[in-house]
């Protein structure tokens, strides 16, 4: 059947049918001398009504087996936005010919000809003025074609998953290679339903069935559908398909673009997966990249991406309205390019320093299949940096490219971390706590071009199918090597390197690391430090702690263990399993401090714990090697002042230090026991972390009444507010986050201070005092909305942990926000066997020790936690238990 | 002003009119029995008789309309006579006694669909959706009630929900008298957060009402202590005040409102005496919370509870102790 555009349905959910029209377009190319009708959504008279000026066009191109349905929300959005006194930008949604509500060619449309086809569309319509394109799916490469074909007019391209180029000799994806296959084809887009059905199940949340109804509306019969099965078979498998040619054609002028970018993707789309967002990115590497964590092929439906379009229209209105004054592509270049800076000191200087020193440089007592410690001098340590270095370079590892470790820490580590910092690459560290769905997806995220293993990283990257080459980081057999999919050894590389030079060494500018967040604030994050930034990280380190050549540390905290050859000391990881803190031992830290005359002490407080539980097992010999710690921190997560303190004891010469941080700033504030013990005294809320290391400032930014963190940043001391932070070895910005980036800096710092001062929105709550120390009270999430204000968790926890039937606490708000009540649920001491209600005696004690009112007790076997410290307790998790039990559901465990 | 309290030997309804009388007001009552109040003029009869309450609600400018039938199960024909009917009756005589200010009393029962009510404001009154007689009957008399609203006289619904205290015969007694005969469980452990009233609350705020009934007329508000607790705290509360042994053996809601259910139909078909040991209606309300915003209804009355719930357990404590 062909035929003339149809009538939109009545009652279509979220769709207004004043936006719906139809136009009668002459046809090109394939079409010359023929009319035909298409069906489109536009927002022209919309704004001409409300009588605002139009500052542009987003011209939106949907994909298969979609229709203008889908940019729903954008319509409805950006009316909204521009009622409201935003910049106005009009919507035009059409539906490509044989697809949505367009007419029905009869015809095969190859790309080139949608390409010509929206062009005859944009003419007929008169479309004059700046346009940004909109695409995803097929969508995305028709849009770009109209995109490099038109510059004049062309101010911005914007893109939901889709993909623009398919490397040939490598299959597509299975699924588009089961659609395509002959036979399947008709069936599954034509005859039947089927590859609708699949797409519209593709969504996360499942969508309502009056939508699911909706994109169906205007393929209910097969007649109706040959254009579905049109697009599939129109998909360029390799050179010799019949849309090869345009297809790259456009992708060659998207590298040429020279706009404003914009990508939101969904990373669980089994089609466009990030191997094609990273293609992407190469093309248009200054675009703005937001991955949208759990969302999937269909982003526009798992994501507020209309809210994304419209604040990215908004933050970038100067260079859309004056295109010719700025070249996105030039403006990024000039950023990243960065200059010799004669003050900046690489991390690595002191491994080129002390190449002929025989000295120990770092010892490895983990017990990993080995009796005796490994020693390694400076001198072996610089050798075998360069010789890896040396090798990823022959091996065409270079500068910018990432390159993924999953390798317990260590001497290995160490070496591999330097090496790739050395030329360059940007490496990837992501810790084994984030579980294996947790790491899958830190390593998909990031696209890795390298992954530097261990075999247990590499059976989980060849079955998991994770991207990049893969390099072992033990000698392999060759048949293991196959099976692994390993191209290469580490021993392998420092062979192939020996003839290899050092390329030159990479700008302080440029990207050094990508570490990832833990997770237990919501998806880990990819948090990408410059080598600026670490260096800055060991300079602050060296002068807070006094750290010289002759300190020596022992690190039982990973992160710091990888810092000692760039602090110029000598390391030592003491015996326990690295990945799990708990198995340290009071006894192997004595062993360590005694082989390494080691002067500081990092430990977590996990480790702390078990180092306190096993004092007992210290000899009197033991007891004297720790006499001889000056300094001792705890890092990573809060800790209780006794555990503090007992742990103290056992080095009664060392200061105990803990230090507040996160990934994104990994030193942030200190106090020591002795502060810990004054500011017990003066009984803020909160934990008191002490004050501002170093240059870094700290200021709050006060909530509202709604829990919104809206006040401008200031010093002020005693106001609750949003934790703000600056420091010269704060994170550059999250990785293919940009919405995530930009709530991060959002109206932070200071009116009067130097404009390169960089800060970051911690999404912890606290407040200061007038002694300049800063209290943590809780997460931002975590802020109980109640009727009478915000309240943040953390003091009324600690009020109720001093209940003495209490182990531990969290308070948590239940019902609507704004109208929040506070409940507390606790373990006890005598732990309870089933969830519910604590005992009248425990609810009064605990209700008694607070003043702030509890609507109920609760008590629970165990409080969930993260898995990394296994002491963050997942406050959001138990506000919903509990919102679910206090409404009268089935006490259930948390 | 002259105010008329329908049924003010009630709990609640003797409650308000003693805060009306001890605020300097003229206080009538309208009710079958004596209403026991100092000060108060009684006027014997009933809201159903339209003679009896124009003769009483003559020359008054106030009026607060209490008078109901409250039970939680029972003979439908009379809930309606009472409830709608007798409302009906009440807002015709007032409307033509010229009376400015009325204040209806009604019960967040009457948008009760069953489900969890957590902070949420007052809902229209919904006759279709409500649960047993009292409630369909109390939400259709709400309707009418402020659909009387207008200039000339301002009419305004208060619903508080689970008015309590020392001297209460229908919840207090009830929850007590359960307890120590070992009827009372809770449903799925008792931690339903519930919203109650402490009396004083109650009485404080209908007065409000009617003194602020000029500006806030036209609606509903749900009125409480805005302390909710789980269920079972309020329950065990009160069993330790009275002195008796609190509940202690938990069943799953499911299974309550099921048994309630059944109990429901069969009492309807054989009415006893006493109330049925558990209703639907009242399993719904053991097993789901119920607590409410109370932001409008302080702002719109000026008005806020003076009671808390803890300093309300310890006057129903020292209640029983001179018992």
């Amino acid at each position: 059947m062909t035929g003339s555009a149809s009538p939109l349905p009545l009652n279509l959910p979220g769709l207004d049918r004043r936006f719906s029209h139809t136009i009668a377009v002459p046809g090109r190319g394939l079409d010359e001398g023929v009319h035909r009708d298409w069906h489109y959504l536009d927002t022209g008279d919309e704004l001409a009504r409300l009588g605002v000026p139009v500052v542009g066009t987003i011209l939106a191109v949907h994909g298969n087996p979609t229709w203008c349905y889908l940019w729903r929300d954008l319509v409805t959005r950006s009316v909204q936005a521009a009622q409201s006194g935003s910049p106005a930008w009009r919507v035009v949604a059409v539906d490509q010919v044989d697809m949505g509500f367009s007419e029905r060619t009869g015809i095969h449309r190859p790309l080139a000809q949608r390409v010509v086809d929206l062009a005859s569309f944009t003419d007929t319509l008169s479309l004059t003025g700046p346009v940004v394109t909109l695409g995803h799916d097929w969508g995305g490469v028709v849009s770009l074609g109209w995109a490099v074909d038109r510059p004049a007019q062309l101010v911005g391209v914007m893109l939901l998953n889709t993909a623009i180029h398919h490397p040939e000799g490598t299959p597509i994806p299975a699924p588009l290679r089961l659609a395509s296959a002959r036979g399947v084809l008709a069936a599954s887009t034509v005859h039947t339903t089927a590859f609708i059905d699949t797409t519209l199940a593709l969504a996360s949340p499942a969508l309502d069935s009056a939508v699911k109804d909706a994109y169906r509306a205007p393929y209910r019969s097969a007649d109706r559908r040959k254009g579905i099965g049109g697009f599939v078979a129109d998909i360029p498998a390799d050179s010799q398909h019949q849309s090869f040619s345009e297809l790259e054609r456009i992708a060659a002028g998207v590298a040429e673009l020279d706009v404003p970018a914009l990508m939101l993707w969904g990373p669980r789309d089994p089609i466009f997966s990030d191997f094609y967002l990273d293609d992407l990115v190469e093309r248009l590497p200054h675009a703005d990249v937001h991955r949208f964590e759990g969302a999937g092929h269909l982003v526009a439906e798992d994501s507020p991406y209309a809210d994304a379009v419209l604040a990215w229209l908004g933050d970038n209105i100067d260079r859309l309205t004056n295109p010719a004054s700025t070249s996105p592509r030039a403006s990024y270049a000039l950023a990243r390019s960065g200059v010799e800076d004669p003050l900046f000191t690489p991390l690595w200087h002191r491994l080129d320093e002390r190449r002929d020193d025989d000295s120990t440089a770092v010892i490895d007592m983990s017990t990993r299949g080995r009796r005796s410690p490994r020693q390694v001098s400076w001198r072996q340590l610089s050798d075998r940096v360069d010789r890896i270095a040396s090798g990823l370079t022959a091996i065409g590892v270079h500068k910018g490219q990432r390159v993924s470790l999953l390798i317990p820490p260590g001497p290995t580590l160490t070496a591999v971390v330097y090496a790739c910092l050395r030329i360059g690459a940007v490496v990837v560290v992501a810790d084994a706590g984030l579980g294996v769905k947790g790491l899958t997806r830190a390593v998909r995220g990031s696209w890795p071009d390298v992954v530097i293993a261990e075999s247990p990283g590499l059976i989980a990257a060849r079955t998991l199918g994770w991207p990049g080459v893969r390099i072992s980081a033990a000698r392999l057999s060759k048949i293991a090597a196959a099976a692994l999919g390993v191209s290469h050894s580490l021993g392998d590389l420092v062979a192939i390197g020996a003839d290899t030079l050092l390329p030159a060494p990479p700008l302080p500018d440029d990207e050094a690391a990508i570490l990832f967040t833990s997770g237990s604030t919501g998806p880990a994050k990819g948090v990408v430090y410059r080598h600026r930034q670490l260096s800055a990280l060991r300079d602050v380190l060296a002068s807070h702690f006094d750290i010289t050549a002759d300190t020596g540390i022992v690190t039982g905290f990973a992160p710091f263990a990888l810092l000692g050859p760039a602090l110029g000391t000598r390391s030592i990881t003491p015996e326990m399993d690295v990945s799990a803190p708990r198995t340290l031992t009071a006894a192997a830290v004595a062993a360590a401090v005694r082989d390494s005359r080691a002067g500081i002490v990092f430990l977590s407080p996990a480790a702390i714990l078990n180092v306190v539980a096993t004092a007992g097992d210290l000899t009197q010999q033991d007891l004297v090697e720790l006499e001889r710690v000056r300094t001792f921190l705890s890092t990573g997560a809060p800790i209780s002042a006794e555990l503090l303190a007992s742990a103290g004891a056992l080095m009664p010469n060392a200061n105990p230090h803990a230090p507040y941080g996160m990934t994104e700033c990994l030193l942030v504030t200190d106090i020591t026991l002795d502060g810990v013990r004054a500011a017990a005294d003066d009984g803020d809320s909160g934990v008191c972390v002490g004050a501002p290391i170093g240059s870094n400032r700290v200021l709050i930014s006060a909530l509202d009444a709604e829990g919104r963190a809206a006040g401008a940043p200031s010093f002020q001391a005693g106001v609750l507010g949003e934790i703000v932070v600056s420091a010269p070895h704060l994170k550059d910005h999250y990785d293919r986050l940009w919405l995530t980036d930009r709530a991060a800096v959002r109206e932070t710092g200071l009116d009067t201070d130097s404009p390169g001062e960089r800060w970051h929105r911690t999404g912890d709550v606290g407040h200061l005092d007038h002694l300049g120390r800063l209290w943590v009270e809780g997460r931002l999430p975590h802020v109980i909305v109640t009727p009478t204000g915000p309240i943040a968790p953390v003091g009324a926890e600690q009020d109720v942990e001093q209940v003495s039937a209490v182990r531990r606490a969290a308070v948590v708000g239940v019902g609507p926000h704004g109208l929040r009540q506070a409940v507390a649920v606790v373990e006890t001491v005598r732990p309870t066997k089933r969830p519910g209600l604590a005992s009248p005696e425990v609810t009064a004690a605990v209700r008694a020790s607070t003043t702030l009112p509890l609507v109920a007790v609760l008590a629970v076997p165990q409080l969930p936690t993260d898995i990394r410290h296994n002491s963050k307790i997942d406050r959001s998790r138990l506000s919903q238990w509990a919102d679910c039990v206090l409404a009268g559901g089935k006490p259930t465990a948390p | 002003m002259i105010v008329l309290v329908t049924g003010a030997s009630g709990f609640l309804g003797r409650a308000v009119a003693a805060e009306l009388i001890a605020t300097g007001h003229e206080v009538r009552t309208l009710q079958r029995r004596p209403s026991g109040l100092h000060g108060a003029t009684d006027i014997l009869g009933s809201i159903t008789d339209p003679g009896q309450v124009a003769r009483a609600i003559h020359s008054a400018e106030g009026v607060i309309h209490l008078a109901a039938k409250v039970s939680l199960a029972g003979d439908a024909r009379e809930f309606h006579t009472v409830n709608v009917e007798g409302t009906r009756t009440v807002l015709a005589a007032a409307e033509a006694a010229g009376v400015s200010r009325l204040v209806h009393v009604s019960s967040p029962s009457v948008a009760h669909a069953g489900s969890a009510l957590e902070g949420v404001g007052a809902e229209s009154a919904s006759p279709e959706q409500a649960r047993g007689e009292y409630a369909r009957t109390k939400a259709k008399a709400e309707l009418l009630a402020l659909a009387s609203d207008s200039v000339k006289m301002s009419v305004i619904a208060i619903r508080p929900h689970l008015v309590w205290g020392p001297g209460d015969t229908q919840l207090v007694d009830r929850i007590v008298d359960r307890a120590r005969r070992g009827r009372l469980p809770l449903l799925n452990g008792g931690t339903a957060l519930i919203d109650t009233t402490y009396i004083d609350n109650a009485a404080s705020g209908i007065v409000a009402a009617l003194h602020r009934a000029d500006v806030a007329h036209g609606r509903a508000y749900v009125l409480t202590n805005g302390e909710p607790r789980p269920v079972g705290d309020i329950l065990a509360s009160i069993c330790l005040a009275a002195g008796v042994r609190p509940p202690r053996w938990s069943i799953p809601a499911g299974l309550g409102r099921a048994a309630g259910s059944v109990v429901e139909r069969v009492w309807a078909a054989r009415p006893g005496a006493d109330e049925p040991p558990m209703t639907r209606f009242l399993a719904e309300q053991l097993s789901t919370a119920h607590w409410f915003d109370q932001r409008d209804i302080r702002k719109a009355l000026a008005w806020s509870p003076t009671v808390t719930l803890d300093e309300g357990l310890r006057r129903l404590k020292a209640s029983y102790r001179h018992d």
